[in-house]
């Protein structure tokens, strides 16, 4: 089917959008530019008009399922809703028009942003120091993890070359830890779906640099023996990372520094609401004990007085980002954290109310893995014989975006449900509705499915054998 | 109670009921240890007093002014519409595309921004976008090592922003140095062991560098061409791909993203259909569905994180879908020669100041060097000069420390902003 892109709906010579009048005389890029660096052909970018434009996107929107749209319990994503007060305040021209590199006495009010903010996740998490650098969870990770590799560089501890990792990690943590240079091991889980605490023991010894752990995990189960884990891993020298993509469940009810956790990171955008705009952009601040803080990423901000100021920790790993951080979402977990206070605990009680309230009502039709209660999120397959690809598809049909599927790796068929706090019981009746429903289908009338979405199962394995990326 | 959640207390205590515990506390049983105080947070407040503290908090930042600050991160026009459609709860409230049936808009919006980005840097194949310039940068040079077999080493000259040198330092990419010498980087001596070779154009002084010199000192030296470019420029500058870079990375903050303190902005990545496999991140391919109707989908993911696992290429795993939307829109506002009309606009009223400037005694850090709209001009006391802008109103460039301001100069400078410019700066000396 042609003619679906922008591109293909230009023709040469529209134009959609009017730049000034020049004001001075026009120099073109000939003038002033050695012609072997001057770009030849045009590139084919599209040329329409600005009402094609709104309208293409506009229907493009229409293809595509948000929290304002549909009830999101994406497993592990925190689809939870946005307060509008957040885009209100990011819009303001004080803050979307401000340079990075402004110097500090011009960007007073963003610096006092970032230093609260770097409290109030000190107060939740329970540690002393926090950097809100890192633009993404997973840079998060990574900055946790070179953070630690620095910290026995300098302490002149050569021989920790292996990251412990459970089975229930999210996938970016091996990953992290291999991009920073260790050798990645996983470690088992218990029957209740926990750190096996006895392994971990065995495999813990003076090449460890750390072990990243993730509470609640992807299971939706809290891991029990948190302080027992930071006892084994400080009793070899090692390091207790905490991924801190659940921290929705964690809220005023646990804080990691008071387990024995060293470092974690926070996904801002989660836990404290910014939309998560299709994957990105992201925030992935970190907290710290002291031992690890010098290590904190170039700049955090520190208050004299009245002022603000960067300031680089004393034996920084160096930057992660170009500048400061995502700032966009940094004021609007500043905004949301703002709106809640010390009731922060309220928003973590009711998300996991939700979580357990769906797994209650699904018990008995779909099959649990895991004891009781969960947390944020609830891991559950489907009745024997059906697939959780299958199920999914059918709950589209439904109105409802599916969970997060096949993940965690752990659990065959996992299906992993997170309601958050923003959804009322009857949203979540109306879900548990359809996935009964789902539960008494035949196998092949869901293989169907969905048949009233946008478009029909695709056809995923032929994009990557016949690759094409653009147009 | 919080004010987002719609939970009556029969609602809670009906789904208690369900759930068969007494409280919310017997959800927590498990959890130990168990933090009992309560959060010492300031307390909670109405969204209209958040609002007014957000707005007093702005208010003591110098915003809106005129800026001349570039140094990656440009003060560019952006058409309201992008701001519009961004903000459409499908785009701006969605996840990344995992079920694709339902993620059609942005998964489409994603295959027009690689097609965007290739026709830009006229390479094959771009990703759906990583972090910022910085990571992307840095993400290349990991590649590098990755095609060549080599360790994470590359050479890069004081050319290079000084800031994606350090990102690459902190990701333990080994940087050699080149020489640098009027305003450009001399590639005859690029070392024989490096796994890349990275050149920026227009380099963080503003000047046009030579990409096919630096692609061709890679190739000897048995390494990969990396070259970071600001799409904008791309307007007006041949393509890395055409110059022979095999991957080409940078910001894309210029195409139409707000300044904001610094992110959220978007790298984008950029290479040949060959390397496609050690590309980093999330890539959208088009495909059919079961009726046979064109879609797309996220393609090629056992390059990634979620699936191999520390065997992956890297942990990137969010893109920064949203920005990369802006990015799309305004080059399908601005099409070929809207974008080349600001890159014009852009060179006309830099050089309208530069010249200005010489008549008003100030001299180019590197005079013979060609540059865009980007330069360094020598300044005795640059710390004075830009506070003597500021109060009239006017963010100065930014200062070299070393008795230069690098000058950055957009197509939304108005020639009475640029005249204040020199008549200020004449002044302060």
């Amino acid at each position: 089917m042609l003619g679906n892109l922008i591109r293909d709906k230009g023709r040469s010579g529209r134009r959609g959008y009017t730049l000034p009048r020049p004001d001075v005389e026009l120099v073109s890029p000939e003038d002033v530019i050695p012609e072997r660096f001057l770009r030849r052909e045009r590139p084919r970018l599209p040329e329409v008009d600005e009402p094609t434009v709104v309208r293409h996107y506009t229907n493009l929107s229409r293809r595509n399922w948000g929290i304002d749209t549909n009830f999101y319990p994406l497993g592990s994503c925190t689809m939870k809703h946005n307060p509008r007060a957040n885009e209100v305040a990011a819009a303001n021209s004080g803050f979307a028009g401000l340079h990075p590199l402004q110097p500090e006495e011009q960007v007073q009010g963003a610096l006092q942003i970032m230093y609260e903010l770097q409290g109030f996740l000190a107060e939740i998490s329970g540690f002393p120091a926090v950097s809100l650098q890192p633009l993404a969870g997973a840079q998060g990770e990574l900055t946790s993890i070179l953070m630690i590799r620095d910290y026995f560089r300098d302490a002149g501890d050569t021989g920790r070359r292996v990251v412990l990792i459970p089975q229930t990690a999210h996938g970016t943590n091996p990953a992290t830890a291999a991009m920073a240079g260790f050798e990645a091991r996983e470690i088992g889980l218990d029957d209740r779906g926990c750190v096996d605490v006895e392994e971990l023991r065995r495999m813990a010894d003076e090449s460890t640099a750390a072990l990243m752990i993730t509470n609640p995990n992807t299971c939706g189960v809290f891991e029990r023996n948190m302080e027992e884990i930071a006892g084994i891993l400080h009793s070899v020298g090692a390091f207790l990372y905490m991924d801190g993509a659940n921290m929705n469940a964690n809220m005023g009810r646990m804080r990691p520094a008071d387990a024995g956790v060293d470092i974690m990171h926070f996904n801002l955008h989660k836990t404290f609401s910014t939309p998560h705009g299709g994957g990105g952009p992201g925030s992935g601040a970190i907290a710290c004990s002291e031992r690890l803080a010098p290590f904190r990423p170039d700049p955090v901000v520190e208050r004299t007085g009245d002022a603000y100021r960067f300031v680089r920790p004393e034996k920084s790993i160096g930057r992660v980002a170009t500048f400061h951080g995502n700032f966009g979402p940094m004021l609007r977990a500043w905004s949301y954290i703002r709106m809640h206070g010390p009731e922060l605990r309220e928003v973590t009680d009711l998300a996991v109310l939700n979580a357990n309230y769906v797994r209650a009502r699904l018990k008995g039709t779909y099959r649990l893995p895991y004891e009781g209660p969960c947390k944020h999120e609830v891991v559950v397959q489907p009745p024997k014989g059906m697939r959780a690809l299958d199920i999914a598809k059918g709950l589209i049909d439904h109105g409802f975006h599916p969970p997060t599927i096949y993940f965690p790796l752990v659990v065959k068929e996992a299906m992993l449900i997170e309601p958050t706090e923003t959804e009322s019981k009857e949203t979540l009746d109306d879900f548990v509705g359809a996935m009964l429903e789902l539960a008494e289908a035949k196998p092949e009338e869901l293989e169907e499915a969905p048949t009233r979405a946008p478009t029909r199962r695709l056809d995923e394995a032929r994009a990557a054998r016949r690759l094409k990326a653009r147009w | 109670m919080a004010r987002f959640t719609p939970h009556t207390e029969a609602d809670i205590r009906e789904m208690l009921e369900v759930i068969g515990v007494s409280s919310i506390d017997e959800l927590f049983a498990d959890v130990s240890p168990k933090f009992e105080g309560e959060l010492d947070l300031p307390l909670a407040l109405s969204e209209h007093e958040v609002l007014r503290e957000a707005e007093r908090l702005a208010g003591k930042n110098a915003a809106g002014l005129p800026v001349f600050l570039g140094a990656g991160a440009y003060d560019r026009i952006t058409p309201a519409a992008v701001g519009q459609i961004i903000s459409r709860g499908e785009f701006m409230t969605s996840y990344t595309p995992y079920q694709p049936e339902v993620s059609q808009g942005h998964l489409q919006a994603i295959f027009e921004f690689q097609s965007v980005i290739s026709e830009l840097t006229g390479l094959e194949v771009s990703n759906a976008s990583v972090y910022d310039a910085a990571s992307a940068v840095a993400e290349a040079a990991l590649m590098t090592a990755r095609l060549t077999g080599r360790e994470p080493k590359v050479a890069a000259s004081a050319g290079l922003n000084p800031r994606y040198r350090e990102v690459l330092e902190t990701y333990g990419v080994e940087v050699a140095g080149l020489p640098f010498e009027g305003g450009a980087t001399d590639f005859s001596s690029v070392p024989g062991d490096v796994s890349g070779v990275i050149v920026q154009s227009p380099n963080f002084f503003g000047i046009v560098e030579d990409v096919r010199a630096a692609s061709e000192a890679a190739h000897e030296s048995g390494a990969l061409a990396v070259a970071v470019c600001d799409p904008v420029a791309l307007a007006v500058l041949e393509p890395p791909g055409s110059l022979g870079a095999d991957i080409a990375v940078g910001e894309t903050q210029p195409l139409g993203v707000p300044l904001m303190f610094g992110g959220p902005y978007a790298g984008y990545m950029a290479t040949r259909q060959r390397f496609v496999r050690q590309l980093p991140g999330r890539i959208a391919g088009e495909t059919v569905d079961r009726e046979g109707r064109l879609a797309y989908v996220l393609t090629l993911r056992a390059r990634e994180q979620d699936i191999r696992r520390a065997r992956a290429n890297s942990n990137i795993c969010t893109n920064q879908a949203l920005t990369a939307l802006a990015a799309t829109i305004y080059a399908a506002l601005m099409g070929p020669e809207g974008l080349r009309e600001v890159a014009e606009l852009s060179i006309s009223k830099a050089h309208y100041l530069s010249g200005r400037l010489g008549e008003a005694g100030f001299a180019l850090r590197y005079p013979e060097a060609p540059f865009l709209w980007e330069f360094a001009v020598e300044m005795p006391d640059v710390k004075r000069a830009n506070a003597a802008l500021l109060e009239r109103g006017i963010v100065g460039g930014l200062d070299l420390g070393d008795g230069a301001m690098l000058v950055a100069v957009t197509e939304k400078r108005t020639k009475e902003e640029l005249d204040a410019f020199v008549e200020v700066v004449a002044n302060a000396g």
